[in-house]
């Protein structure tokens, strides 16, 4: 008994010293930065170490040293679960002192850590989530919103695939409400555009690897357009079964979101012809490719994609509204903050020069690229030729429509 | 074109004989699953993830050695045999005495780590392997398309399955290792290595998997969560088969691919639950599942 | 006292004294949380420690427990007492459902009824409307306690989340201790001869598939009240994994494991999240020791070497 007694006494002397001494940091002038993202899971390779790679290339490139600012990172892995999320980022206002959350894939966690953030007034800037939300009806004086969302990809790719006569839609939705969202918002570009969506099946997520039946219904639909509104690997097993079962000479397929890394996944010789959207590519210009380059040996598996280049630009945008506004006003309010990065125009090497509109929506130009072939590609992730550029103030959808409470302010 | 509760007949047979593929894979892995049952008594958890990791060897072997795919065909399961008998000497065996959770419990720990070592070197993103040229392209059923490489796996699962069944009934082996599975202190007693035959029951049922794991290697993208994916429904088909009984297995693992495509045609997103409805309706009713002998 | 030796009453108040002191060392919400996981451990416990029956679908109980809390608080505005209350209440009219079901089978089947069963609760909570899908119910409120006390606080709602659990445990531990408890272990042991001494096994079964089911449910709806949010987390078959973890590293039919099993769990996910990947491995690999080197579990273990009950 006495064993276990002073076992447990000593525990918990050990345990008291450890955050007495973070306290103890917590009163300098340091900005804490926390990267909340998915390290294990299916969207690790989308998000994951890569993006706090980029952050802190972002404080490098910054130069916060010499403007006399100490910033440091913190990471953690949310496992795409809304209440771990959410409690990694109490845990970090509450204990760790950190100032501002950033990249959180995945809707369900990225609303809930929004939540949070408006809570305890810190600033927010999800990037990896897809949900419209954020900048919506769940719209927050902390939050910003980087890179993409879900009108953004059905307005792009929907509406250039009924553009280019795709006027008949059969969806593939994963069942849960990212899928939904990308689902519905496609479908209404679909039937605006006088095109017409014959059926849809709604499969389990995240547990089905096999889709032939789907597709053998799509098939049987004679859509014209096969829409996955899906992500991650699920989008990429859809096409390479879709290739399999030959849906890819007569059906079109668009893939709603999809990212380099998954073109990566399904080689080129699967994927030519794929159309999609992102808001970045590493060698869409002289600066996209300076960026990538100084990132690329530090990561080993890829190149950056758009959600990664997000939280580089996010982390130099709010380095600066941060030094503008002095260190001690930034930490003290999230909101002021994020105040002050919409009012200053966002310049970085990711995505150039744009601005953010008052419900925390970056408005980047949003890139329809088209895969190339394997005879087209001239070298290791030469993937992507560009179609068609939407710019920035058209990509997203409009400040009325968001329904977001800000904005009647 | 005549119809069936509305779908027409043509997508009908084709979802029911794409459900039967999908139980070719069940079969393959239950049927490693119940062997391994019935001579360890252990619920090898870590089965969804030696399935895995047969698809990353074929993917290696390709990428590093340029090696094909029929050799990992048939190398694959070799490797992981070989790496099934380090697991069973080095763990596996230290449980035998103990409650089915410890067994159970120990699995699941190894698949923990062997996937989590999967996706720190390899992502989560998956990794292509392309379907090999002889059995590229398709062809037309008249009610449906099908691809040849879905018809190979299903026709080599059916004779894997059905090679294995008659080794265990039919072989000297096979009689060897149902006897060492009633009473290993006589049939030790007979000469006979029990030791060395549960590691190679264990090799041989992991073998199994990682066949199954080539096999799928160019239709799922290689991907260290492709296995997990698979175990709660391969252990709910050995569970409804009857534990530990081999042609219980193969017959449940197709006939529950058939159901599970049925599902996907009507209400797709019930097709992986209508799995644990058959399995609570089966164990009610009869208690050992459906080819199970009652205790 | 109330069944407990010295020894284990020491160890009580070694608990109780450490339940209060926590929050002034450690993150007061990371206390909660292991406070939750320990209520939901201690009374999976009672089934597979005292009455040997292994549910593998818990999780199906903390989550009903955890929606019903969240969506009477959210949508009625009812007081967190009576939103705890009836998430106990969920849990337990699930659990007469499930149990009845799943007693009439033993063993692996018993466990295999009740992990199917928790599959189609899962499933249930993806589709119907009320759970907010992926979302879950957000932004749930805390409110008043009996209408008056605000739990806003962080430490307000921790008076009030230590209570719940030190009443559950000790209520859990009495049923232990109780002639219910002693026929419980009777079954555990030798079923047939329970049986032929007259007793209806399974009743007793029952009963305490029902209570443990009550406080699964209880745990998940403060869980729910304390982070504000009920997700498919709570009813995912990971969740009944867990509390399996959780039992047998603190040591199965031990008084205190689940809470030292919970503590080490819950710890270990919040400390080794900066480490991202690498939470899968190390989970892994401490299974693989917990059931090679000290199966009897952290408190089986250290109660034999002190030879004490703990």
């Amino acid at each position: 008994m006495k064993l276990s007694r002073r076992a447990l006494l000593g525990t918990a002397a050990l345990s008291a010293v450890q955050p007495l001494a973070r306290r103890a940091r917590g009163d300098e002038a340091t900005i804490r930065i926390g990267v909340l993202n998915d390290q294990s899971g299916p969207y690790r390779d989308v998000s994951g170490l890569n993006s706090v790679v980029c952050v802190k290339q972002a404080i490098q490139d910054f130069g916060a040293r010499a403007k006399s600012l100490n910033v440091e990172v913190l990471s953690a892995d949310h496992q795409n679960k809304p209440d771990v999320g959410a409690g990694i980022a109490r845990q970090w206002f509450d204990r760790d002192g950190v100032d501002m959350i950033i990249d959180v894939p995945t809707s369900s966690v990225g609303l809930a850590v929004a939540s949070v953030c408006r809570e305890k007034n810190r600033a927010y800037i999800n990037v990896g989530a897809g949900t419209s939300e954020l900048t919506g009806k769940q719209c927050a004086p902390t939050t910003i919103h980087w890179a993409y969302d879900t009108w953004m990809l059905a307005h792009s790719t929907g509406g250039a695939t009924v553009k280019s006569g795709g006027t008949t839609w059969y969806f593939l939705t994963a069942d849960y409400v990212f899928g939904h969202d990308l689902q519905s918002e496609t479908s209404h570009f679909v039937t605006e555009a006088g095109g017409k969506v014959l059926g849809n099946s709604t499969y389990p997520f995240p547990s089905t690897s096999d889709f032939s039946s789907f597709l053998l219904q799509a098939q049987a639909s004679g859509a014209k357009v096969l829409g996955l509104a899906n992500a991650g690997a699920d989008t990429v097993n859809c096409i390479k079964q879709a290739h399999e079962f030959g849906l890819t000479g007569k059906t079109q397929i668009a893939a709603l979101l999809m990212f380099i890394t998954d073109v990566h996944a399904l080689g080129l010789e699967t994927a030519q012809g794929l159309v999609l959207t992102e808001s970045f590519y590493w060698d869409l210009n002289d600066r996209t490719r300076a960026f990538t380059s100084r990132v690329k040996d530090k990561t080993p598996n890829n190149i950056p994609n758009m959600v990664q280049a997000g939280c580089y630009a996010g982390t130099i945008h709010y380095l600066k509204a941060v030094v503008d506004l002095g260190a001690a006003a930034a930490k003290a309010s999230g909101a002021a903050t994020v105040a002050r990065m919409k009012a200053m125009p966002t310049d970085d090497d990711a995505f150039g020069k744009n601005h953010i509109r008052e419900d925390g929506r970056v408005l980047v130009p949003a890139y329809l690229f088209g895969v190339k072939k394997p005879s087209e590609s001239k070298g290791p992730w030469d993937y992507y030729k560009l179609l068609f550029t939407t710019p920035g103030d058209e990509a997203f959808r409009p400040l009325k429509d968001g329904n977001c409470p800000l904005v009647h302010a | 074109m005549f119809s069936i509760f509305g779908i027409p007949a043509p997508l009908l047979f084709g979802q029911i004989l794409l459900g039967l593929i999908n139980g070719g894979f069940y079969a393959l892995l239950s049927l490693g699953l119940a062997i391994i049952f019935g001579m360890l008594n252990i619920i090898n958890f870590a089965h969804g993830a030696l399935f895995m990791m047969g698809a990353f060897v074929a993917w290696m072997l390709l990428n590093y050695l340029g090696i094909n795919y029929w050799f990992a065909l048939l190398l694959s399961p070799l490797i992981i045999g070989v790496f099934g008998i380090v697991l069973e000497k080095a763990v596996i065996s230290r449980l035998y005495k103990l409650d089915h959770l410890y067994g159970l419990l120990l699995t699941f720990g190894l698949a923990l780590v062997i996937e989590g070592l999967f996706r720190n070197e390899f992502g989560s993103s998956g990794l292509p392997y392309q379907i090999p040229p002889i059995l590229s392209g398709a062809v037309n059923l008249g009610f449906m398309f099908l691809p040849i490489y879905r018809g190979w796996v299903v026709v080599v699962a059916f004779v894997v399955c059905l090679a294995t069944w008659l080794i265990i009934e039919k072989t000297r082996l096979g009689s060897t290792l149902r006897a060492a599975t009633e009473n290993p202190a006589l049939v030790q007693a007979f000469g006979v290595n029990v030791p060395r035959l549960v590691s190679l029951t264990y090799a041989g049922g992991v073998a199994l998997a990682a066949f199954a794991g080539v096999l799928a290697a160019p239709i799922y993208s290689v991907n260290p969560n492709m296995g997990s994916n698979f175990i709660i429904t391969v252990f709910a088909v050995v569970v409804i088969g009857g534990m530990g009984s081999i042609i219980g297995s193969v017959l449940t693992g197709f006939g529950l691919g058939i159901v599970e495509g049925l599902t996907k045609v009507f209400y797709p997103q019930a097709s992986d639950t209508v799995i644990f409805v058959v399995m609570v309706i089966v164990l009610l009713t009869r208690p050992a599942g459906l080819f199970g002998k009652t205790a | 006292m109330l069944g407990y030796s010295r020894a284990q009453g020491m160890a009580l108040g070694i608990l109780i004294a450490l339940v209060i002191v926590a929050p002034g060392v450690l993150y007061p919400v990371f206390v909660m949380k292991v406070l939750c996981f320990a209520l939901f451990a201690a009374a999976f416990n009672l089934l597979i420690g005292y009455v040997g029956l292994l549910s593998f679908g818990h999780a199906a109980f903390f989550g009903i427990g955890s929606y019903v809390t969240a969506w009477t608080a959210k949508n009625w505005g009812l007081t967190p007492e009576l939103a705890i209350l009836l998430g106990g209440l969920g849990g337990a009219v699930l659990g007469l459902v499930f149990g009845w079901l799943a007693i009439r089978r033993q063993g692996l089947y018993f466990a295999m009824i009740t992990l199917a069963l928790a599959q189609m609760v899962y499933f249930f909570c993806v589709e119907a409307p009320f759970t907010g899908g992926e979302d879950g119910i957000q932004q749930v409120p805390r409110g008043r306690l009996f209408g008056v006390f605000s739990l806003q606080n962080d430490m307000a709602m921790y008076w009030v989340a230590a209570a719940i659990f030190l009443a559950g445990f000790l209520l859990l531990h009495r049923v232990v201790h109780s002639p219910f408890g002693q026929v419980m272990k009777a079954i555990r042991e030798n079923e047939p001869r329970a049986t032929s001494l007259g007793y209806r096994t399974d009743s007793y079964k029952l009963i305490a598939f029902v209570i443990s089911t009550f406080m699964a449910g209880i745990a998940g709806g403060t869980k729910s009240l304390v982070f504000g949010i009920a997700t498919l987390t709570d009813v995912h078959f990971s969740m009944s994994g867990e509390v399996v973890l959780m039992t047998l590293l603190g040591g199965l039919g031990t008084i205190f494991g689940p809470v030292v099993g919970a503590l080490v769990v819950t710890g270990m996910e919040n400390y080794l999240a900066p480490f991202g990947a690498w939470v899968t491995v190390t989970q892994g690999v401490i299974f693989i020791a917990c059931v090679l080197a000290f199966r009897r579990g952290i408190m089986g273990e250290l109660g034999a070497l002190l030879k004490i009950d703990l």
